[in-house]
């Protein structure tokens, strides 16, 4: 079957990988807060390849980012789910697609985000984690109840 | 619980309940009524209050974590009492404390024995379900205000709110209220609402919320609670504080049937009573 021009944009701009994580149906532009949620850094080892802005079938555009060497486990990518709930992940082994998962949003989550009201005691020199419950109306600071509604990606630790 | 401290206060309780029993009450930020009233109930109850004195005289000024000096605590005590400058400090406290802990002030977040208390001295005169309440003063900072509306949310009660611009009560908390179902009503003078309100609530404008001295006064002239202000006031109506007051109540509304601010602190006792017993027993 031929190839829409959608996926031929896609083929070119991000090279098959022989082993690693392929990240798929991120939300346009949202790549970048997707490493960052991984803890991803300029000093890893692992080439990544980030494509932003594809033209998508199913998407009007989307993100993708490749990790070679390196699977992620479930409760990674889970992570992606709060900034970008439709991304795939692909584990590829010798170039094959060897699982193939949707993201789920965690009821919990430790030590990633961090809580933007000064007075928490989150905040402090404490031995804990931030820690939030994802809630319909945005993620509830366990220790003071501050919600955050946007601009999530900003609280990243 | 309410209940409870009612049959405390008519006199219905064993005077030894908590003998052998030690409470740590770790105020890390001042307090007179909440500290006191606590002990007074230990004290009542057969019981014995530890404390640490001033915050300098405690590990903490020498840099410990409060999560170790929780852990330490829980083994010198059956209960623990805390009050802390930080939102959540009581939560953390409970993750490492191995006794039950009381919440008696986290920063601007809640206050929950406060609440306890207010609401059986609003129980001592009227039913609370359906009650018109005037929340006055500073509902951002204010945890008194923050525990009592979540509270009310229980009761069916109508929230009317009245304070001064950037001193309202948190969206986030509004929002989480107005989902349970609380119609709340803000207001910007009191004259508006107080021939149809059962309670009228005051809390303490702090000075520290303002950045001079003037605009501060400025403010709370606007906010403070005259004879005048309560003619024509529903015949019922009870004044609320949970003090201390410092302009925000003429002293000569103290003389007036409405006023129950005294009675309402007097009332900290048999509730906290009622509580030590729940989670000493």
């Amino acid at each position: 079957m031929k190839k829409t021009e959608a996926e031929e944009n896609e083929r070119l701009l991000v090279r098959r990988i022989k082993n690693g994580t392929v990240i798929d149906h991120i939300q346009g532009g949202e790549a970048l807060n997707v490493v960052k949620i991984l803890g991803i850094t300029g000093t890893t080892q692992e080439a990544l390849s980030i494509a932003t802005n594809v033209p998508s079938r199913n998407m009007e555009c989307k993100d993708i980012v490749k990790l070679t060497n390196r699977e992620l486990s479930k409760e990674e990518v889970d992570r992606i789910a709060l900034i970008s709930p439709r991304a795939t992940i692909n584990i590829i082994r010798n170039f094959k697609v060897c699982e193939k998962k949707g993201v789920e949003i965690p009821t919990l989550i430790e030590g990633i985000v961090r809580c933007p009201n000064p007075g928490c005691i989150s905040n402090t020199n404490e031995p804990i984690q931030s820690k939030f419950k994802v809630q319909p109306k945005g993620l509830c600071c366990h220790y003071c109840d501050w919600v955050i509604t946007k601009d999530l990606t900003s609280y990243i630790i | 619980m309410l209940d409870h401290a009612r049959r405390v206060d008519e006199g219905n309780y064993d005077k030894n309940a908590l003998q052998g029993k030690i409470l740590a009450t770790l105020f890390f930020e001042p307090s007179t009524r909440t500290r006191m009233s606590f002990e007074s109930a230990m004290a009542r109850l057969g019981g014995t209050s530890l404390s640490v004195g001033s915050v300098e005289a405690c590990s903490i000024a020498k840099g410990e974590t409060l999560a170790d000096t929780i852990r330490v605590v829980s083994g010198y005590a059956d209960a623990i009492v805390i009050r802390h400058p930080k939102e959540g400090a009581a939560r953390l406290a409970a993750e490492f404390a191995t006794v039950p802990v009381i919440n008696a002030g986290d920063g601007a977040g809640q206050h929950p024995s406060q609440t306890l208390l207010d609401l059986y001295t609003i129980l001592q005169s009227m039913p609370i379900d359906k009650i018109d309440i005037a929340l006055v003063g500073d509902l951002r900072y204010g945890r008194t205000a923050h525990s009592l509306a979540s509270a009310l949310a229980l009761y069916d009660a109508r929230l009317h709110t009245i304070s001064p611009k950037g001193l309202e009560l948190p969206a986030t908390l509004a929002a989480e209220l107005s989902d349970k179902g609380m119609e709340i009503i803000e207001h910007d003078d009191l004259n508006d609402v107080i021939r149809d309100v059962d309670v009228l609530y005051v809390t303490r404008i702090q000075r520290e919320r303002f950045p001079d001295s003037a605009s501060y006064f400025n403010v709370a002239s606007n906010y403070r609670i005259t004879p005048e202000h309560l003619v024509g006031a529903r015949d019922h109506l009870i004044i609320l504080h949970p003090l201390p007051r410092v302009d925000e109540i003429d002293p000569r509304v103290d003389e007036l049937p409405f006023a129950r601010y005294f009675e309402q602190s007097r009332n900290g006792v048999p509730i906290r009573m009622a509580m030590l017993m729940r989670v000493m027993q």
